[in-house]
């Protein structure tokens, strides 16, 4: 399952390199600087932590610190956007939507301003700083407004990526990443388009549908199933909205029934929205991997992974609950 | 700055405030309801706005030298809607469509709707941003054109209004100029009774900020506060606008309950009465200055 040139040949391996997916991002705005005078970058007194300092250091002229400030950051990045400009602004996302989601609503959504929400230390890898920090709550939160497109990209690579699309599409975007440094494990060739899943590895038992640094995880659940004679597609799902409901429809129809993980509260993120699609096109049995309805805590990042069951093992087990749903049901059709 | 405007010219904007107040009473009216109070009340500015101060073409709404206009207290977008109108953006008769279904005339303004709108508004205190971020991108693009915002003085007890006056002041922001409807009523009762916002014009010198006073019936004042804030580049200017909310009709002025309102057909056509007379008068004024130009 592994030689896919959708994957980097050391995935599994110890020695996979590892990037921050913040860094993706940073290192992509600088590159779109280069690209197009109409980027422009916002920051909120977190200009070094999400990364957009390397675009502010190039770009003076086309920065603007607010200050702590979110709201007024979504106000301005509306009005530049008004005037045709393309700005990125960035914060943790516990402030950005966390703080300005009615001015993100009313000034960027609803005006359809063409405004790029650029959104780090998501998930419980904000690690020692607490829950107050650990935005488990932002994809529920952006997949409910209407006009915007949301986006949670697995490694450094297809961040780059995902930042570079969303600099090309016409309409609001908000994108996640997260702050550690994670294995970087797609390549060059992974193909990224907003709104279409990358399906990574192609069992047919069970359908992982992964989102952010779940991916890889996914990846290791996987590798573990597969030895154990489980086929596992894991399916790359970086467009949280829109969903692509084709790849979906084909995974449940092939694999029967589905998991999906994710570093964000099971309600409202991508177990939600993948749940709200199957149950209308093609209900399977589908269990959802993610943080259960409750806050994070101060620790480190792997303790606070295990202790908030987002693991290889959780996701083993969650496998086992659907493929084992999955046979009840096939087992009562045939009685 | 430009040239004092002649009596002939106040006295034409005056007649068209009035057309404007009319034209709000009749809106909300058809609407069953509205925020009267409010748009009675910038009438007078928004005629003087509209009519002399912007540079604007309604053929081309999205002139790229147009001054933009951006209405933070979107609540009194009846006054706004009948300006662009009687400005020539689209038929008066589409005015009475005002917050009914299939309307480009929405309850709170939204942009890309109706032409002429630079900004969706209504939840308190996002358009002095916007604001900002239109001003910063003219500045960085050399753009010769100014930015207006109108701001509610009820809207200063969101949080985010001081953001934004905060940065545009600590950012000598000179291209932008921001009209405060003085007016001291909010929805529950009087301003000072709800969060007194006073001192009010020192807040905003403490924020760095140039501050102009006005009378915002007298509508010489406002052209004239328009013309000092555009010669003044150095500093973002505020024009405080004391006015009197429900202007024009006195059983509306002064009273907050009329800042949204039901409104029958018997009392519309009684604010019209008034509003017809004070027509009148005006237009006897309009015919004496001619004459005595003639002369």
């Amino acid at each position: 399952m592994l030689e896919d040139a959708f994957l980097s040949e050391q995935v599994l391996s110890e020695e996979v390199g590892k990037e921050a997916t913040r860094r993706g991002f940073g290192d992509a705005l600088l590159e779109l600087g280069a690209m197009n005078r109409n980027v422009w970058g916002l920051g909120a007194d977190l200009t070094g932590s999400t990364q957009a300092k390397l675009f502010a250091d190039a770009y003076p002229d086309r920065f603007v610190e607010v200050g702590v400030a979110e709201q007024n950051m979504a106000g301005i990045a509306a009005g530049l956007a008004l005037e045709g400009k393309i700005p990125f602004m960035a914060s943790f996302a516990c402030f950005s939507p966390g703080r300005n989601w009615d001015q993100i609503r009313v000034s960027i959504a609803y005006t359809e301003a063409n405004v790029k929400i650029a959104a780090s230390h998501t998930g419980l890898e904000v690690g020692g700083d607490g829950a107050s920090h650990q935005a488990l709550e932002d994809m529920a939160m952006m997949r409910a407004l209407p006009n915007f497109v949301v986006l949670a990209p697995c490694d450094y690579l297809e961040t780059k990526k995902a930042v570079f699309a969303a600099a090309k599409h016409r309409g609001p975007v908000y994108i996640r990443f997260a702050r550690e440094k994670t294995p970087a494990f797609t390549t060059e060739k992974t193909p990224f388009e907003i709104g279409k899943a990358v399906e990574l590895t192609s069992g047919d038992d069970v359908a992982v549908v992964a989102c952010g640094t779940m991916v890889h995880l996914a990846l290791q659940a996987a590798d573990i199933l597969e030895r154990s004679g489980v086929g596992v597609r894991v399916i790359d799902m970086h467009t949280v909205k829109p969903l692509d409901e084709a790849a979906l429809e084909r995974a449940a129809g092939e694999c029967g029934c589905v998991v999906t993980v994710e570093e964000h509260q099971i309600n409202g993120g991508l177990g939600g929205s993948v749940a709200e699609a199957l149950g209308q096109l093609r209900p399977v049995p589908l269990e959802i991997v993610g943080v259960h309805d409750t806050f994070g805590e101060s620790g480190k990042v792997a303790e606070l992974w295990q202790k908030y069951g987002l693991t290889k093992e959780a996701i083993g087990l969650a496998v086992r609950r659907a493929i084992s749903r999955k046979e009840a049901g096939a087992g009562k059709r045939a009685a | 700055m430009a040239v004092a405007p002649t009596d002939l010219e106040i006295a034409r904007l005056e007649r068209l405030a009035n057309d404007l107040r009319q034209d709000v009473i009749r809106m909300s009216a058809s609407a069953g309801k509205g925020h009267i109070g409010g748009s009675l009340g910038m009438a007078d500015v928004f005629a003087a706005l509209y009519f002399n101060v912007l540079r604007h073409d309604p053929q081309n709404p999205e002139h790229p030298d147009r001054d933009r206009f951006i209405l933070s207290n979107g609540h009194i977008c009846p006054v706004q809607y009948a300006a662009l109108a009687r400005s020539g953006y689209f038929p008066v008769e589409e005015l009475t469509t005002y917050r009914k279904i299939n309307s480009r005339l929405q309850g709170h303004p939204h942009f890309g709707s109706l032409p002429g709108i630079e900004s969706s508004g209504g939840p308190l205190g996002q358009g002095i941003s916007q604001a900002v971020g239109r001003a910063l991108a003219a500045r960085q693009s050399g753009g010769r054109h100014l930015v207006y915002c109108m701001a509610s003085d009820g809207e200063h007890n969101e949080g985010q209004t001081w953001e934004a006056v905060l940065f545009a002041g600590a950012r000598r922001l000179g291209n932008l100029t921001l009209l405060v409807d003085r007016n001291n009523i909010q929805i529950d009762y009087f301003t000072e009774d709800v969060l007194p916002l006073e001192p009010f014009v020192e807040k905003y010198k403490a924020f760095r900020w140039h501050v102009i006073e006005i009378d915002a019936h007298n509508i010489r004042a406002v052209v004239d506060a328009c013309g000092q804030a555009r010669a003044i580049r150095e500093a973002p200017t505020a024009i405080v606008c004391h006015s009197t909310p429900g202007k024009g009709v006195d059983f509306m002025e002064d009273h907050y309950e009329w800042h949204d309102h039901e409104l029958d057909v018997e009392t519309a056509e009684a604010a019209l009465r008034q509003l017809r007379s004070a027509a009148g008068v005006i237009d006897r004024r309009i015919a004496s200055l001619k004459g005595g130009v003639a002369a």
